[in-house]
Order: C-alpha cells, then structure tokens, then sequence
C-alpha cells in the first residue's frame, strides 16, 4: 500500500469510524447468521463459495445458540456501536422493526433491475419490503402446514393419510386403541404453536386464518371457529404420548421414523431429518399437506444493514443479486431441504415432497390463500407473537377452556399493543 | 527523618487503594452503572433497541397485567422457600450426622460436597434424564414389574416446579453440610462436656445448646441460599426450559424470554427491577444488623 492509499484509507477510515478498507474486487460482505449445524452449514457455505467465486470477500459471522437469541443480541450490540454486518439471517416483521429503527439500507435497484416482484410470491415480497423499497432478499420457502406419517405404521390400522381434521382424529382414535402413540410431539412453546396454526387453517381456511393470525381482528379471534380450533387443539393434546414435554422437534420426527408414532405436524425441515437418516419419500414416510386448502409461508432471508464505504455498499449489491440467482437459489434449497423463493426456478432435481410443496405452492398464490406464519415469526410482531405462544402453550398444557383461550389471545394483543 | 522516609510511606499507605481503584471503578460501573441504566430503560418504550425517552411506568403497568409474570412470581416463592428449608434441613442433618466422628469421614464428606462442583446445567441436565417418565426413574421401577408406579412430575404443569426443587436441593445442600460442620467443630468440648454432666442427651444438647451456638451460620446458609434462588436460571433453563407451558417460569427466565425473545427491553427491565427490589430487601436487613453488630 503506498503512502498515498495509506493517507487516504486514514481519512477514510476516520469518516467511517470502523469500516474496512480493503478494497476488493466483488465488494466485501460481513454475513450474521445462526446456520451452524449439518445442512445449514452447508447450506450458507453455498452462498459463500459463489460470492467468493466472483471475487468477493465473505467475512463469515456464524453466531450458535438459543435459535437465534444469541445472533440478535449480537446484531442489537453491533447495530448500537455503529457498526453494523452487511447482511444478517433476519426474518418476517423483525425486518420491518429494524427499518423503523432506520438500521436497514435498501436494495430497491438491484431488485427492480432483476424484476423481483415478478418471480416472488406477493405476500413474501410485501415482508422484504419496506416502504415498498426491498431491503431483504429470501433464500427459500419452507411450509409448515405438513402432516408427515409412517405408512408402515398407519398400515396397521388399515388408514391413509387424513385430509379433514375428522379423518385424522378417527384415524388417531384407532392408532390409540392399537397401543400405537398417534402423534409425535414436543412440548415447547413454538411447537405448540406450529401444530395451533396448522389447525387454524384447517378449521377456519386461510382468509379466517389470516383476519385471526395476521390482522389480528378481534371478532375473529373470539369468533367459535377459533373455539373450535381450540377444541381440536385439546383432541391433539390427547394424541401425544406422556413424556412430550420439552422434547426437541427432531427427536418427534425420529419417533415417526422408527414407528413409535404415526404422524408428526410440523414445518419440511422434517423432512430433512428424515432424508438424512436415509429414508425414501413415499416408501419409508409420507408428506401431504395438512387440511384447509391453504399454504402457511415461512421463510429465511438476509436483510441488508446500513453499511458505508464503496467497497461495503458493492458487495451489500452483489449478495443481494446473488442470493436471488435462480442457480444459487437451487443449490442451497437442496443443501437444507426447502424449496426456492423464487417460482421460476425448475423443481426437476427435487424430491417429490418439495415438488408437492411447489405446486401447492403456485396454486396458494393464484387462489389467494397463501399466508405468513405466525408461529414462526413471519406474520405479526415478536411481541405479539410472544403473547399468543404463552397463551397457545399454556391451553396446551392445562385445562383451561376454549372459549378462555380466546378470549386470551384478544388480552394479549392488547397486552402487546399496549 | 520524617522529609526522606515520606515518598516510601506515601506510596506504602497509598498502595492497596491504588491497586484496589481499577477494580473499585469497574465494579462501579459495571454494576452500579447498569444498574441505573436498567432502571432508567424500565421507564421507556424501549422494544428491540434501547430508547431514552421517558415514559413513566408504563411499564411496570404491563408487567404486572401479565398472567405469565404472576405465575413467575408464585414459582420464585414456592421454590425459593422449599429450596432453602429443604437445603438446610438437609444440611444440618447431614452434618449433625458426619459430627458423630465416624471413620472415612473425608471421603463422605466429599461425596455429599461433590454436588457442588457441577454447574446447574450438568445437574439439570441429568435431572431431565432421571426424571423424564419415559427414560429414567418411572420406566425403571416400572420394568421391574410395578406397573402402577407414576411419577411424572416433570411433565405435570402442576408439579413441574417441585422437580426443579428437587434437583437445587440435592445440588447445594452439601454446601449448606460444609458450612454447618464447620459451625458444629468450632463449639467448644467444655461446653459438651458440661452438658453431658448435666444430664443432657445428644438430641437435647443438639437442639438447645449447639444449633443457637452457630446462629450465625444459619444467617450465611439463608443468605447465600436466597441469592441462588432469586437468580436461579440455569438450572430452569436445563431442567425444564420454563416448561411445561410456562409452568416453571422464574423473574429470571421471564427476564430472559422478554428481552431477547420478544424485542420487549422496557418490560424486561422493569421485571429485573422487580427483582433486584426483592433481593434489596432481603439484603438490606441483613447488612444493617450486621453493620449495628460490628459497629457496637
């Protein structure tokens, strides 16, 4: 470095207090993630391999613990010293809380260039955005509204795959009569309400699941189907085996593996366990969508954070362009095991599963009946979210009354919004 | 004389504060400063980034209009209190009963001691083991033959907190041991001897003239026993992660939960206030007799 850069970098250095000034080619990136175990890892490393490919610098900033807790509070403490990553794992309404605390740059040109809108599901476009500006770029599609199911299992009683509530539940009343465990569960607060939206949508379908989970109406939330998908929660409670409690979610998804249980109800990251344990779809498990003609969305995404400096701001562009790159978008879905962002991206390597989820997919879009998860934080706002899983939780392990739920779930939004 | 030895006496007498000053300085910042600023955030709207502006206690409104903050509450009491008499009978037992100079003392007494040297998460964790109804202790006794036996107290949202009871007093009543047995060598022979020429029987002489001898180590036990409880996170966390439900939720893990889970640092703050307000008065009786004593 000549003097001359050296002085320069000085005053550079000074006007943007901590930035980098390594100039390289493809830009410099400084990624915030918590992807750090098995299909993840390898998942990011994708990423990670293309935007080096180009020349660019990757500064990796894996974060583990606490699903994210630990990276968050890692991000708040890096945002509040001014310097922030380039891009960080953030997801749904947390986007939209960092852009109104004006942590977030936007990327609304490579996005128009690129004609984003046009290959992404609308309800996912409208969480990227702010301000109708794009300022987070998704990596996949994950769906949550599964039932996954043992057939060796359900051949014992002679049942298929349910699709109205009433099926599963007479198909689990059988199970159950058998000595067989109908649903394999674990009992913590985001698994409770995984299977609690699942069954919204299938009590009350999408537009009811999306006036009750996403506008938060109060007569939805208090209405009767909301007390009978409460109802159908306390059935659900009756299916588990007794020591749920606390379990993780992928030691319920190898209960259905090794037939301890028939189903399990849960997002198809599940299904990743299942592939890694080397079972086929359709032979040694079953994926079918859970009732109510609908599609709950969840979503992973990078959102772009106010970085400075020329070389920070290009390589902020180039991932963003990258991470929507049809072949990008390939690679790391079959690395982790959803299905890609964008709709136009050939689904032939693909199990049949994520062909399933892509076709139901499309046809959620055309029939208005897609919508965000509440569960899994892309719908409403953490404290919000926070509330409802206290609530979801507690009815799932007491004795509280349906129409009491109800009613605490209108407490909580009030609590929230207070 | 006294103009050339002054330099050396200075530094001498001025020694130990300067080589205390670093440490006094960090600790006051880093204690009572954060302390002052969790107490000031506890009166904004701060949600996912701390704001300055005040709010007054809006707060603590929301906080205690949560059915979860209540039923933390109820569980900081019902633990906090089994878990300290729990500790303490057990302790004064365990040592009145090492106290009777029997043989291989040494290795009982470092068995019993033992608990103590594992973190809360390595006793939680093996709690969570032995408990689970489906893995230890219920499908033990139930695969030798007693099919009727029950124990799920793990899982029973009504029950779960005593497990976490029941995991903190195996842990620390060893300690609660080592400081009575200390208590119990330090009381004079004379003083057994006379009793024993009174006519005293042991439980009489245990009862009435050793326990009020080590009166103050009951105050340290009960001191350092409440702190464990008011802050007890790990071993929740381990055990039971707040579960099942929010049954086992504590001030701490609601803590935990409000501000890094929910972008709530306003209404987390407020809750650690609450807490630091129980340990204040627990702490400050105890300092003023113990400032009154040392000052008479």
């Amino acid at each position: 470095m000549s003097v001359f850069n050296r002085s320069a970098a000085f005053v550079f250095g000074v006007s943007v207090l901590l930035g980098s000034t390594a100039a390289h080619a493809g830009g410099t990136v400084e990624v915030l993630h918590w992807w750090t175990s098995g299909g993840e890892a390898k998942a990011v490393g994708e990423l990670k391999k293309t935007f080096e490919a180009q020349g660019g610098k990757w500064i990796d900033s894996p974060i583990a613990g606490g699903g994210g807790d630990a990276a968050m509070t890692a991000l708040r403490a890096r945002v509040m010293a001014g310097d922030p990553p380039t891009a960080v794992q953030l997801k749904g309404p947390g986007i939209q809380e960092w852009a109104k605390e004006g942590a977030l740059n936007d990327v609304d040109d490579v996005a128009k260039k690129e004609n984003w809108d046009a290959v992404l599901p609308p309800a996912l476009a409208g969480i990227m955005k702010y301000d109708g500006k794009y300022v987070a770029a998704p990596v996949n599609i994950h769906r949550v509204d599964w039932f996954w199911a043992n057939p060796q299992v359900l051949a014992k009683v002679g049942a298929s795959m349910p699709t109205t509530w009433e099926e599963f539940n007479v198909t689990a009343d059988k199970l159950k009569a058998a000595g067989i465990t109908p649903l394999a569960h674990g009992g913590q607060p985001w698994q409770d309400a995984t299977v609690f939206e699942v069954v919204v949508l299938g009590v009350g379908g999408p537009d009811f699941f999306q006036k009750a989970l996403v506008e938060l109406d109060e007569k939805a939330l208090t209405s009767d189907t909301m007390i009978k998908s409460f109802d159908q929660l306390r059935k659900l409670r009756g299916y588990v085996d007794p020591s749920f409690s606390g379990r993780d979610w992928n030691l319920a998804t190898a209960m259905v593996m090794n037939g301890e249980a028939a189903f399990q109800i849960m997002g198809d990251w599940a299904k990743g366990e299942f592939l890694a344990a080397g079972k086929k779809p359709g032979t040694d498990f079953l994926c079918a969508p859970a009732p109510g003609n609908g599609y709950i969305l969840n979503s992973d995404s990078f959102t772009f954070f106010k970085v400075s400096g020329a070389d920070r701001l290009e390589g902020q562009k180039i991932l963003a362009s990258e991470i929507m790159s049809p072949a990008f978008q390939e690679t790391f879905n079959l690395a982790k095991g959803s299905i890609p962002a964008r709709i136009d991206v050939p689904m032939d390597k693909f199990d049949s599963c994520a062909v399933k989820s892509h076709d139901d997919l499309a046809a959620a879009i055309k029939a208005n009946a897609l919508v965000p998860s509440m569960a899994h934080e892309m719908a409403i706002a953490r404290t919000i979210r926070g509330e409802f899983l206290d609530v979801v939780t507690n009815f799932f392990n007491s004795d509280m009354s349906s129409a009491d739920a109800a009613k605490a779930l209108v407490e909580g939004v009030k609590r929230a919004q207070r | 004389m006294p103009a050339r030895r002054t330099p050396a006496q200075w530094i001498e007498r001025q020694l130990p504060k300067l080589v205390v000053s670093p440490l006094f300085a960090a600790s006051l910042f880093f204690v009572y400063g954060f302390i002052a600023w969790t107490l000031y955030i506890s009166f904004t709207r701060s949600a996912v980034l701390p704001s300055y502006e005040f709010a007054g206690i809006i707060q603590y409104e929301r906080l205690w209009d949560t059915p979860r903050w209540y039923v933390a509450i109820a569980n900081l009491f019902i633990f906090s209190s089994l878990f300290m008499a729990g500790c303490t009978v057990i302790g004064i037992l365990l040592a009145i009963l090492l106290d009777q100079r029997i043989r291989i003392e040494g290795t009982i007494r470092a068995i019993y001691l033992y608990p103590m040297a594992l973190s809360f998460i390595v006793t939680g964790t093996a709690w969570k083991w032995i408990l689970n109804p489906g893995l230890g202790l219920e499908h033990v006794i139930r695969g030798w033959g007693y099919e009727s036996f029950r124990f799920d107290w793990l899982v029973n949202p009504d029950m779960a907190i005593y497990t976490v009871v029941i995991a903190g007093v195996w842990q620390s009543s060893g300690y609660v041991m080592a400081l009575f047995l200390a208590g119990l060598r330090s009381v004079d022979d004379e003083i057994l001897k006379a009793a024993a020429i009174d006519g005293a029987g042991p439980m009489r002489t245990y009862s009435s003239i050793i326990l009020p001898m080590v009166r103050p180590v009951f105050l340290s036990a009960f001191i350092i026993l409440a702190h464990l409880a008011i802050k007890s996170f790990d071993l929740v966390m381990a055990l039971t992660g707040g579960g099942p439900g929010y049954a086992t939720d504590m001030p701490a893990t609601f803590m935990y939960s409000f501000a890094f889970q929910r972008s709530e640092l306003g209404e987390a703050a407020a809750s650690a206030v609450m807490m630091l307000v129980t340990v204040i008065a627990i702490i400050v009786p105890y300092l003023y007799s113990e400032l009154r004593r040392t000052g008479r």
